[in-house]
């Protein structure tokens, strides 16, 4: 580990050191700067060859100069584990932050996660009822999934996601979460929201900690939510937990990743990130799943604002692709008033099907959950009509269905912070009881089955 | 061939250079200490430029590159199907065996188990002249499917000895004159398009039970077709329906560059599904190659290839072969990947410029062909795409539609609202039903093409009257085109939408397509005749036997019901003009 120290600087710019004369670096090794005030940074090789080799600097490359001294560690960036971790407080590079001692590694697991071989992958079943009515009935979370939040600046999010955090809980055993949150670049201020609320409830020792803030090392960010996914899966694979991984801001995250391509004067895809994104996005979403033969789960929540609320921008549309669906968080429902303001329409769980149904939630919960789309995107699309020619060119079913969206937002969606409903009373039996307010002849996406026994007014005892 | 030796000079991701041998164009090189498995991809200079298809990091300069002589191949004979495979043709349990359940690297594994013993039973006997493509014997691969051992492309020769009984893949199964020997395995360098005696026209559609595709949008056997569409658009579900219900022998499903779930949800699923042809379980027709996201792009890049490969092979047998892949973005993609660290210059959104000229040589792949055994065999050829923001002005999309025949289009504004397949019939077409029109009326109704064309007719009509109910209203439009609407409307909910996790609603064979198109037509002239007779729209569009009708399809042995319910209909919209 006592490599040789060179000072062979020839290049800075952004984050990246440009060194040459070494002996053979490997690529991906652990690199150690020493500043000629002493400071020391952190960095990993990017490029390697006989005559140059590419140093990426978590810290930033502010103040170093030629003279800096650059010792190469001999290894990839590792991170040391230990059911110890839960119940601290880490930094972005997994260094204690809390004031605690350092992590006692039980073991030093590689950062970069290898991928988990889909023949030994377990396919994610079992429902995850968070108590929110929009997220249970109509994308509903399943063990092992990895489902964004979708949103914006000024929009809820971290309420949700720590209602979420909160209220999860497998409706067929009493199996614990343990949550491991990761911050990339959000505001000491967002921090505190959530340390406190983790606090407040008692998560806090149930839960392990990743922080790199806004005024933190931009460059960090890379390496701090595979810190976390390292430490989720130890915790998952190697002694059974249900990890529940909540990471935000992954749009802080992206703009690192977008500064390392524009230093490294890399062909840029899409509005100036990566080409590469799509991938590098991958290597983290799909550390989420379930493993043949163990215990276990990994189950994220990644958190991302969308620039501009656009959802075809780079950042949440390559997630899109890569995640199992997505909850979107709508301003036009923040602005009305609504908690939490859960756009359904865009939002999907794609792994629903394999979570829901008999013996799961319940027997008519796909069936209610279409009808309630339906009816719902039906009754919006008529407000812009209503809009242009009035309710008087209404049928009675675009009546019907206008009013019953109202309804929908008002007090399907409409919930407050700590109320957590049950997904057979709470949220199924409640979407029936707000379809009467339609004629079941126009209630096509129910089966008649379902319609005979759940319906509160037509049902045939 | 000199198993020369050189060293790594640089190493950037994905991409190490080596300096001090000459391989070949293509030849597979093992990399670093590790022997890590590369593949030749630009020599200039003294240096060789290697993409990698395992994880490079931790390798440094000064560690040995050596060459194997071999280009990038796979292993064809029996044993391939029911198998899952990474981008270049490792079988995924064995990696599971030796790696555990992370992929780490470093593992050799072949893709064909060795060892196994096959019953070959000779079809071809002693002194026949035998050339390449002709069939030596079969072995019983899976229950259902049939492998056909046949002569490898460039050999050729009277049979000295042959004889049926029990072998693995490696030993000779025939002796030709010659002295040349035959074994069941064989070796194809997969970026090589497999020899065949010509390409015919498709003629045949693969029937795959999906509505909308077959009756508005018909892919024939041997053809081409290209799904495009944003996140969350059902292009998945799509592929894994054809996966399921088409009609083909053979399956091969590529999961290139997506997600690990979707290729452990086949693998968890086709082994229990009965292929509605053969009442096996589907698994038995199908191979699967999964490189997903997070595993190396080098081998994402190499998987299409190695899939298509796989596909030829059992076309040559004379069997029809489905080929899915998902999705094809990932694919260029990863081109784009390496490309980028070779500093090329890039064409349209960084891709490179040969994006094009390479996507078109893989759906050139695809064909109904007249077999070197003279037999007739087929490889259909259907892409997803992700177009970036949804928005198929870009590179791939282009580049797809340029060559494949039949336009699948996904609409994110339908599956928003879900209706499902999401996909859009104003703007989907298929090129094939002039040469598919005769089959049908041969094989399901004379005036089979005719429906079609009404049903594609009243759906144009709708979209321009919706212009007009956008501005005032569907009450404002005179009665009969307030019908129109409400015939194209059960189009749509009761015809178009197709329900793909239904038991029931999942597949519909044609005949029964063609009979549910025929009752919408049916309440279409009823309902006419009725209003005409003084009967109001409203209770005509209400009558309870329509709601039978449609909900129908949910219920089993449909097929048997159907005209009876069209009866209740007719005659309860009948009714309707007495009650005025
Ligand atoms: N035919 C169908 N029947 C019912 N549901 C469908 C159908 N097609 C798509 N869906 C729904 O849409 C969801 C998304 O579909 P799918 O996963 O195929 O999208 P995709 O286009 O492959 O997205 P991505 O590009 O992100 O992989 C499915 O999980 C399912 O809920
Ligand atoms: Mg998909």
């Amino acid at each position: 580990m006592t490599g040789k120290e060179y000072r062979t600087i020839t290049d800075v710019k952004g984050p990246l050191v440009f060194l040459n004369k070494t002996e053979p670096v490997a690529f991906g090794e652990i690199v150690e700067l020493r500043l000629t005030d002493g400071t020391l940074k952190n960095g990993q090789v990017l490029d390697t060859s006989d005559d140059q080799v590419i140093v990426q600097v978590f810290e930033g490359t502010a103040s170093i100069d030629k003279q800096t001294g650059i010792k190469f560690l001999g290894d990839v960036f590792k991170l040391p584990v230990s059911t110890d971790m839960i119940g601290r407080i880490l930094d972005g590079a997994g260094r204690p932050r809390d004031g605690g001692p350092a992590i006692v590694a039980d073991e030093m697991a590689d950062i970069i996660g290898a991928a988990i071989n889909p023949y030994s992958r377990q396919s994610p079943s079992s429902f995850i009822q968070t108590g929110i009515s929009a997220i249970d009935a109509c994308t509903s979370l399943v063990r092992g999934q990895k489902l964004p939040i979708f949103s914006a600046s000024g929009l809820p999010h971290n309420d949700i996601a720590l209602q979420i955090a909160r209220q999860a809980k497998l409706v067929d055993s009493d199996d614990d979460f343990v949550v491991v949150f990761c911050a990339m670049g959000i505001t000491a201020e967002e921090y505190n929201f959530f340390v406190h609320d983790l606090e407040r409830t008692g998560a806090l020792e149930n839960a392990c900690l990743f922080v790199n803030l806004a005024d933190d090392p931009a460059v960090e960010r890379l390496i701090t939510p595979r810190l976390a996914l390292t430490a989720a899966e130890y915790l998952a694979f190697e002694h059974d937990y249900h990890v529940l991984v909540i990471y935000t801001d992954m749009t802080n995250y992206c703009e690192s990743l977008r500064q390392i391509g524009a230093a490294r004067e890399e062909v840029p895809g899409r509005r100036g990130y990566p080409g590469y994104m799509y991938t590098d996005l991958a290597m983290l979403y799909e550390r989420a799943g379930l493993v043949k033969g163990k215990k276990g789960s990994i189950t994220q929540f990644p958190i991302l604002t969308m620039p501009g609320d656009d959802i075809t921008h780079p950042i949440p549309d390559l997630s899109g692709y890569i995640t199992e669906g997505q909850i979107v968080i709508s301003r036009e429902l923040h602005q009305k008033g609504i908690y939490p303001p859960i756009n359904v329409l865009p939002s999907l769980s794609r792994l629903m099907n394999a979570g829901i149904g008999d013996g799961k939630t319940r027997e008519d919960h796909k069936s209610v959950s279409d009808q309630l789309y339906a009816a719902y995107a039906q009754g919006r699309e008529l407000r812009g009509l209503v809009a242009i020619v009035g309710e008087d060119a209404l049928n009675e079913r675009d009546l019907q269905l206008l009013k019953f969206a109202d309804i929908f937002e008002n007090q399907f969606l409409r919930q407050s912070r700590d109320e957590d409903r049950s997904i057979g009373e709470g949220t199924l039996d409640y979407a029936w009881e707000l379809l009467t307010n339609i004629d079941t002849k126009y209630l096509v996406r129910l089966d008649q089955k379902w319609i005979d026994k759940y319906h509160p007014t037509e049902k045939k005892e | 061939m000199s198993k020369e030796n050189g060293v790594i000079y640089r190493i950037s991701g994905p991409v190490v250079t080596a300096v001090g041998i000459s391989p070949r164009m293509y030849e597979v090189v093992r990399v670093g200490d590790e022997g890590l498995m590369g593949e030749v991809i630009e020599l200039h200079g003294d240096q060789s430029v290697i993409q990698v298809y395992e994880e490079t990091s931790g390798v440094r300069p000064g560690e040995p590159v050596v060459r194997t002589g071999q280009t990038l191949s796979v292993q064809l004979g029996p044993g391939l199907l029911t198998k899952i495979y990474d981008g270049i043709q490792r079988p995924l349990p064995e990696l599971e065996k030796t790696m555990g359940v992370f992929i780490t690297r470093g593992v050799d594994a072949d893709g064909l188990d060795l060892e196994k013993i096959w019953a070959f039973s000779a079809t071809a006997k002693k002194g026949d002249s035998v050339s390449s493509g002709d069939v030596l014997g079969t072995v019983q691969e899976t229950k259902t499917i049939e492998h056909r051992v046949m002569v490898p492309p460039g050999i050729s020769g009277k049979i000295k000895e042959i004889k049926s009984g029990d072998y693995n893949v490696t030993q000779t199964v025939c002796t030709l004159e010659d002295g040349t020997e035959v074994q069941m395995m064989q070796k194809w360098p997969v970026r090589t398009p497999r020899p065949f005696t010509k390409k015919h026209a498709p003629e045949v559609p693969l029937q795959t039970g999906q509505r909308i595709l077959d009756f508005l949008f018909p892919l024939a056997k041997g053809g081409t077709a290209g799904i495009p569409g944003p996140f969350g658009s059902g292009k998945t579900v799509t592929q894994q329906q054809l996966a399921k219900w088409s009609d083909a022998d053979i399956v091969v499903y590529i999961g290139c560059g997506e997600r690990g779930n979707e290729m452990t949800e086949v693998l968890d699923e086709f082994p229990h599904l009965m292929d509605p042809k053969t009442g096996e379980a589907l698994m038995n027709r199908t191979t699967m190659i999964a490189n997903t996201s997070n595993m190396p792009v080098a081998a994402r890049e190499a998987s299409v290839y190695t899939g298509i490969t796989i596909a030829e092979y059992f076309r040559d047998m004379g069997y029809d072969v489905a080929l899915m892949a998902d999705s094809t973005s990932r694919w260029a993609e990863a081109m784009r990947e390496i490309s980028s660290r070779l500093e090329e210059m890039p064409g349209e959104e960084g891709y490179p410029a040969y994006l094009s000229s390479r996507l078109a040589e893989f759906y050139e792949r695809a064909g109904r062909v007249e077999t070197l055994a003279g037999g007739d065999g087929s490889v259909s050829v259907i892409g997803a795409v992700s177009p970036p923001g949804g928005d198929i002005s870009e590179p791939v999309s282009q580049g797809t539609l340029r060559i494949v025949k039949v336009f699948w289009g996904l609409d994110a504004g339908l599956a928003r609202q879900r209706h499902f397949p999401a996909i859009n019939w104003l703007n989907s077409y298929s090129l094939y039903p002039p040469s598919l029109d005769q089959w049908y009326r041969d094989n399901i109704k004379s005036d089979f093409p005719e429906i079609r064309t009404e049903i594609s007719a009243l759906l144009q009509v709708e979209a321009e009257l919706q212009e007009i109910v956008q501005l005032v209203g569907s009450d404002a439009l005179p009665v009969d085109q307030q019908l129109t609407l409400e015939v194209a409307r059960m189009i749509r909910e009761f015809f178009l939408q197709q329900n793909a996790f239904h038991d029931v609603d999942t597949y519909s064979d044609l005949k029964l397509q063609y009979t549910m198109a025929k009752a919408i037509l049916s309440f279409q002239e009823e309902s006419k005749k009725a209003i005409a007779g003084g009967a109001a729209l409203e209770d005509v569009v209400n009558v309870p036997a329509r709601t039978d009708l449609m909900r129908g399809r949910f219920e089993s042995g449909y097929e048997e019901k159907i005209d009876e319910m069209l009866e209740a209909m007719n005659k309860q919209i009948a009714d309707t003009m007495e009650a005025n």
